[in-house]
C-alpha cells in the first residue's frame, strides 16, 4: 500500500497566461477518486516542494458521473475525474485540462461550443406550449426506445469531442456528440417533423461529411453511447435527403 | 398603467428554474437565467428513480385521491393540503407534457410509459426513464429553454453566482447582485420579479447524496435579507447510500421497489462475504418489523430502522455502520434494464458488481423538506390551489418567488420517493405562471427606480469580497466546511436529543468565530474558487443554525424529525378499534394540537427567531396516524 498519492497537474492562471506543471503529494486513503484528491489539495494547498499555493481550480457537480462537469485528461485519457478511482490508475497521476476547448483556469475549460452546436441542430422537440393538451406523445416501440435512450444520456461532457481528430479549436466540424443528438431528435415521433431542417444544418461546411470515421469518439464515451452507429444512420439520412433535394424540388 | 417590458430573473437552472423560465417565456416575457454552471449540469440530473403521477396503467385502480393521501400522510400532515391536492391532480398532465417534450420514458411491450413501485405507497405510480429519470427530465427542459434562447427570449448567465437581492424602499425585490465566476466582477441587475430555484442544502451536512450546487447558500442569503425559512428541522436521510469520503452516493429507492431486500447477518461476528451467508442466517429486519410494506417502507422509517440495527443493537455488518441492500437474487438482465444507472454507479465507485453481490449501504442526508416560505391562494370551489395567482410561490418578500427544493411547500415532515421531481417541476411551472400575473399588476418598472439601491447593494457585496480577500487568518474555508459537516452529521442527525442539539448550536457559534479568521490562499481576480467557497460556507453555517434551532425547538417525533424522548409509541399488536390503539390515537391528536404547525424561522442579529404557523388541513384532516406495520 503506497502511503502517498503523487500528482502532476498542468496549471494555468488564466486564458492569457503560460501553463506550468506543479506536483503534489497527498496522504494515501483507500477509495480516493480524482475529485476527492483535488478536495484534499483544497484543504491543504501545499505543493510537493512544500510551498503554499493557490488550490487547483476545477469543475465538478454531481460526483457520480452524470453531469459531465468534471471531464479532464487523466494520465493521457479524457474522462470524468469523479469516477476515476486512484487505486485503479498509475502514479504519478497526470492531470491536464481538455485541449480542444478554451481554457478558463487550471483544469477548467469552457465547452460552450458544444451547447452552441445543440442550438444549431435544433436540439429540441417543438411544442405548442408546455401545458397539458390532454394527450400523450405517440407511442415508442421498446426497440426505438433503446436506441433513443442510449443517446439521451449524453451529458455533453466532451470526451468524444476531445478524442475526435477532426474536432479542434480551429476546425469547423460540429463534432460527434451534436451529430448523435441530431439523430435522436429526428427519431422522436414528433421530433421528426423537423428532420429535414436538422439534416440541412449538418449537410454543409463543418457537417457530417467532415467525420473521417476514425471511431475514436465511440471509444472515448464514458456512457458507451453508440455514436458511430448514430452517425452512420445519420449519414444515410443525409444521402437520402440530398437526393430528395435534387429530385423533388 | 402596466410596466411596458418587465424584466424577469430566474436564479437556478435545475428542473424548478427551467420550468419557471419556460412558462415565463411562453407568457411573452424575456428571462435572464443565472446558474453556477451550464444549466444542463444541474443537480436534478442526479435523480435516478422516477417521478410520481397517477396514470393507473397497471390494473391496480390507482387514484389521484390516493396519491394525495400518500403525500399528505407521508409528510405526517405537516404541509398545507390544497397545494398538494392540486399538484397531485395536475401530475398526470405534467407527465403528458414531459412526454411531448421528448422524455425517453421506459416503455412497456406496447410502447406506452411503464410504471414502477416506490417506497411509501402500494401502487405502481412512478414514471421512469431507465435509472436516469432526473437527467432525462432536466434535459428536455434544457432543450425547451434552448429553443427560447435561440429565439432571443432567454438569456443565460452561466458561471454566475447569485449573491443577494436588491430591495426598493417598500421592501419589494427589484433585482439581484451576482458575481461572474470567471472575471470575479459583481454586477447589479434590475428586475421586476425574481424566481429563486437554487435547489437543496445537503452540503450543510458536508457529505450528502447531493451535488456540490446544493449548498443552500442562495436561500440562506435571502433569508438573511428577510425571507422566512420554514421547517428547517425536517431533513430526509435516505436509507440507502454508499458511504464515501467526498460524497455519499445514493442507491435509488427503485432498488427496493424492484425487489431489493435489506438485511444484516444475524451474527455480527460473521466474517463471510454477504453472498456466502445462507438464507437462514440473515436477518431481514424491515420485512420482520413492517410486514405490510416490508422493504418499501418510507425513507424515514427505513433510515431509523437501519440506525437502530447498527447503532442501538450493534448488529451492522461486522459491527460497522453498514447493512446489505441485496438485489443479487434478481435476474441480471432485468436489473441492467431497469436499474442500469445505479448498478453502474455502485460498480464504478465500490468496484463490486451488485448483480452478483449484495451492496453495502447506510443512511445519508438526502433532501430538505423545509425551505423558503411561499404563499399560495386557495380555490374555494375546488379546495385546491387557485391558478394562476400572483400569490402562489411568492416568498415573504414581495416580488421574490421560490420554487424547487429551495421552497418548503409540499413535503411536510417527510418526502415520498419520486415526489420531488414532481414538486420541483410543478412548483417551477406554477412560479413561472405566478410571475406572469405579478408583473402585469405592477405599476412601476424596475427601470425607473433610482440607481443608488443597486449601487449600494453592489457596494455591500464588494466589501464582503474585499474583506475576505484581505483576511489574514489561518482558517481554510474548505476545512471549515468539513468541520461544519461533521458537526451537523453528529449533532442534527437521524435521532436527536436536546442536549446534543444545544451543543450543536454552540458549535455553530464557534464556527462563526473561526470564520472571522479565514485565509483564502488565492488572491487572483480570475476564477477564484476559494473566495466563492468561503462565502458559501458562511451562509451554510447560518443555515445550519436555522436547522439546529428549529430541531431544538420541536419536542416531538414527526416524519424525519425524531426525538425519542417524546415518542408516542403505537401499542404493539394493536390496531384501529382496539382500546389501546384508540388511547394512542387520542394522545396523537392531542400532540397534533400542539405541534401540527409550520416552523417559521426569521433572521435576527442574535440568530434565528422561531415561531409557528397554522396549517391548512381541509383536504384530509389528521385522524389517521402514520402506520406502516
Ligand atoms: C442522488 C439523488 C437522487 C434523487 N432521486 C430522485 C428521484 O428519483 N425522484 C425524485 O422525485 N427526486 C429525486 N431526488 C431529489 C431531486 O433530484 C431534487 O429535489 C430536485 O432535482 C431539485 O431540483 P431543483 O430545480 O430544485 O434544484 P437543482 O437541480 O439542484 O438546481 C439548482 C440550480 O440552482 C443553481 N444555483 C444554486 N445556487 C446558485 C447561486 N447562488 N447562484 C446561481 N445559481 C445557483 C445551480 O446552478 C442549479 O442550476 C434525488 C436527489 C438526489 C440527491
Ligand atoms: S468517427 Fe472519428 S471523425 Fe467521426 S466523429 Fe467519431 S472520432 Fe470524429
Ligand atoms: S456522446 Fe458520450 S462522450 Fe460525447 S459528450 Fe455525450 S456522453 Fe460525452
Ligand atoms: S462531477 Fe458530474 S460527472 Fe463528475
Amino acid at each position: 500500500m503506497p502511503d502517498v498519492i503523487r500528482l502532476k497537474i498542468k496549471r494555468q492562471e488564466n486564458p492569457n497566461s503560460k501553463s506550468y506543471w506543479e506536483e503534489f503529494e497527498i496522504p494515501y486513503r483507500p477509495q480516493h477518486n480524482i475529485i476527492s484528491v483535488l478536495m484534499a489539495i483544497q484543504q491543504n494547498p501545499i505543493n510537493a516542494k512544500g510551498e503554499k499555493v493557490a488550490p487547483v481550480v476545477y469543475e465538478a457537480n454531481c460526483m457520480e458521473e452524470v453531469c459531465g462537469a468534471c471531464t479532464m485528461i487523466i494520465n493521457g485519457k479524457v474522462r470524468q475525474a469523479c469516477s476515476t478511482l486512484v487505486d485503479n490508475i498509475k502514479q504519478p497521476i497526470v492531470l491536464e485540462p481538455m485541449s480542444k476547448f478554451p481554457l478558463v483556469r487550471d483544469l477548467m475549460v469552457d465547452r460552450d461550443r458544444m451547447f452552441a452546436a445543440l442550438r444549431k441542430i435544433r436540439g429540441w422537440i417543438d411544442l405548442d406550449g408546455a401545458y397539458d393538451i390532454h394527450v400523450h406523445a405517440p407511442r415508442v416501440s421498446p426497440k426505438d426506445w433503446e436506441k433513443n435512450y442510449d443517446l439521451s444520456r449524453c451529458m455533453t461532457c466532451g470526451c468524444c469531442m476531445e478524442a475526435c481528430p477532426q474536432f479542434f479549436p480551429t476546425s469547423k466540424f460540429i463534432g460527434p456528440a451534436p451529430l448523435g443528438q441530431t439523430w435522436l431528435f429526428n427519431n422522436h415521433p414528433t421530433g421528426k417533423y423537423y428532420k429535414e431542417e436538422r439534416l440541412h444544418e449538418i449537410m454543409g461546411v463543418g457537417g457530417i461529411t467532415d467525420c473521417g470515421n476514425a471511431q475514436n469518439c465511440v471509444k472515448a464515451c464514458p456512457k458507451d453511447i453508440k455514436l458511430t452507429d448514430a452517425i452512420a444512420r445519420l449519414g444515410r439520412d443525409t444521402t437520402v435527403q440530398m437526393l430528395k433535394d435534387v429530385f423533388i424540388k | 398603467m402596466a410596466v411596458k417590458k418587465p424584466k424577469i430573473i430566474v436564479v437556478g437552472g435545475g428542473l424548478g428554474g427551467l420550468w419557471a423560465t419556460i412558462r415565463i417565456a411562453e407568457a411573452g416575457y424575456d428571462v435572464d437565467i443565472f446558474s453556477l454552471f451550464q444549466v444542463k449540469r444541474s443537480h436534478s440530473a442526479c435523480a435516478q428513480g422516477g417521478i410520481n403521477a397517477c396514470l393507473d396503467t397497471k390494473g391496480q385502480r390507482d387514484s389521484i385521491r390516493q396519491h394525495i393521501i400518500d403525500t399528505i400522510k407521508g409528510g405526517a400532515y405537516l404541509a398545507n393540503q390544497p397545494p398538494i391536492k392540486t399538484m397531485c391532480e395536475e401530475a398526470p398532465g405534467l407527465i403528458r407534457t414531459f412526454d411531448r417534450m421528448g422524455v425517453t420514458w421506459s416503455r412497456t411491450a406496447e410502447g406506452v410509459m411503464d410504471l414502477r413501485l416506490f417506497g411509501g405507497v402500494k401502487n405502481k405510480r412512478t414514471c421512469f426513464s431507465g435509472a436516469t429519470t432526473g437527467q432525462q427530465l432536466l434535459y428536455v427542459c434544457d432543450e425547451q429553454v434552448r429553443k427560447y434562447e435561440e429565439a432571443g427570449k432567454v438569456h443565460k448567465y452561466e458561471w454566475w453566482e447569485f449573491l443577494s437581492i436588491v430591495k426598493d424602499s417598500n421592501g419589494a425585490c427589484k433585482g439581484i447582485v451576482a458575481i461572474d465566476l470567471r472575471t470575479m466582477e459583481t454586477k447589479a441587475f434590475r428586475a421586476d420579479a425574481v424566481v429563486l430555484a437554487t435547489g437543496g442544502l445537503g452540503l450543510v451536512y458536508g457529505k450528502s447524496t447531493n451535488s456540490t450546487n446544493s449548498t443552500g447558500a442562495a436561500a440562506a442569503r435571502v433569508y438573511q435579507q428577510g425571507a422566512k425559512f420554514i421547517n428547517g428541522e425536517f431533513i430526509q436521510f435516505h436509507p440507502t447510500a454508499m458511504p464515501g469520503d467526498d460524497k455519499n452516493r445514493l442507491m435509488s429507492e427503485a432498488a427496493r421497489g424492484e425487489g431489493g431486500r435489506i438485511w444484516v447477518p444475524k451474527n455480527v461476528e460473521d466474517t463471510r462475504p454477504g453472498k456466502e451467508i445462507p438464507e437462514e442466517e440473515r436477518w431481514y429486519f424491515l420485512e420482520e418489523w413492517y410486514p405490510a410494506y416490508g422493504n418499501t417502507v418510507p425513507r424515514d422509517v427505513a433510515s431509523r430502522a437501519i440506525w437502530k440495527v447498527c447503532r442501538e443493537l450493534n448488529n451492522g455488518i461486522g459491527g460497522k455502520d453498514l447493512v446489505y441492500l441485496d438485489l443479487s437474487h434478481r435476474d441480471e438482465a432485468f436489473l441492467r434494464a431497469r436499474l442500469g444507472g445505479i448498478m453502474e454507479i455502485y460498480e464504478k465507485f465500490a468496484g463490486e458488481d451488485p448483480t452478483k453481490v449484495p451492496m453495502k449501504i447506510f443512511p445519508a442526508v438526502h433532501y430538505s423538506m423545509g425551505g423558503l416560505w411561499v404563499d399560495w391562494e386557495k380555490d374555494e370551489a375546488s379546495g385546491g390551489m387557485k391558478q394562476p395567482s400572483a400569490r402562489n410561490h411568492q416568498t415573504s418578500i414581495p416580488g421574490l418567488f421560490a420554487a424547487g427544493e429551495c421552497d418548503g411547500a409540499y413535503h411536510g415532515a417527510n418526502r415520498l420517493g419520486a415526489n420531488s421531481l414532481l414538486s420541483a417541476s410543478f412548483s417551477g411551472r406554477v412560479a413561472g405562471e405566478s410571475v406572469a400575473v405579478y408583473v402585469k399588476g405592477l405599476k412601476e418598472g424596475a427601470d425607473s427606480l433610482p440607481g443608488n439601491i443597486y449601487s449600494d447593494e453592489k457596494q455591500r457585496q464588494d466589501s464582503i469580497n474585499q474583506g475576505l480577500m484581505n483576511s489574514q487568518g489561518d482558517e481554510n474555508p474548505f476545512l471549515l466546511h468539513h468541520d461544519l459537516g461533521e458537526l451537523m452529521r453528529n449533532g442534527v442527525s437521524i435521532i436527536r436529543d436536546n442536549k446534543t442539539l444545544d451543543e450543536a448550536l454552540a458549535g455553530l457559534q464557534e464556527l462563526k468565530a473561526r470564520f472571522n479568521k479565514i485565509s483564502l490562499d488565492d488572491t487572483a481576480n480570475w476564477s477564484n474558487q476559494p473566495l466563492i467557497y468561503a462565502r458559501q460556507v458562511y451562509d451554510m453555517i447560518v443555515l445550519g443554525e436555522v436547522l439546529a434551532k428549529s430541531a431544538r425547538m420541536r419536542d416531538e417525533c414527526r416524519g424525519s424529525h425524531w426525538k425519542p424522548e417524546f415518542e408516542l409509541k403505537i401499542p404493539e399488536g394493536k390496531f384501529s378499534g382496539d382500546p389501546e390503539f384508540e388511547e394512542y390515537r387520542a394522545k396523537w391528536k392531542a400532540n397534533n394540537e400542539q405541534w401540527l404547525k409550520t416552523t417559521v424561522a426569521e433572521h435576527t442579529q442574535s440568530g434565528p427567531q422561531i415561531s409557528y404557523e397554522k396549517i391548512e388541513i381541509s383536504v384530509l384532516p389528521p385522524d389517521e396516524p402514520r402506520d406502516y406495520r
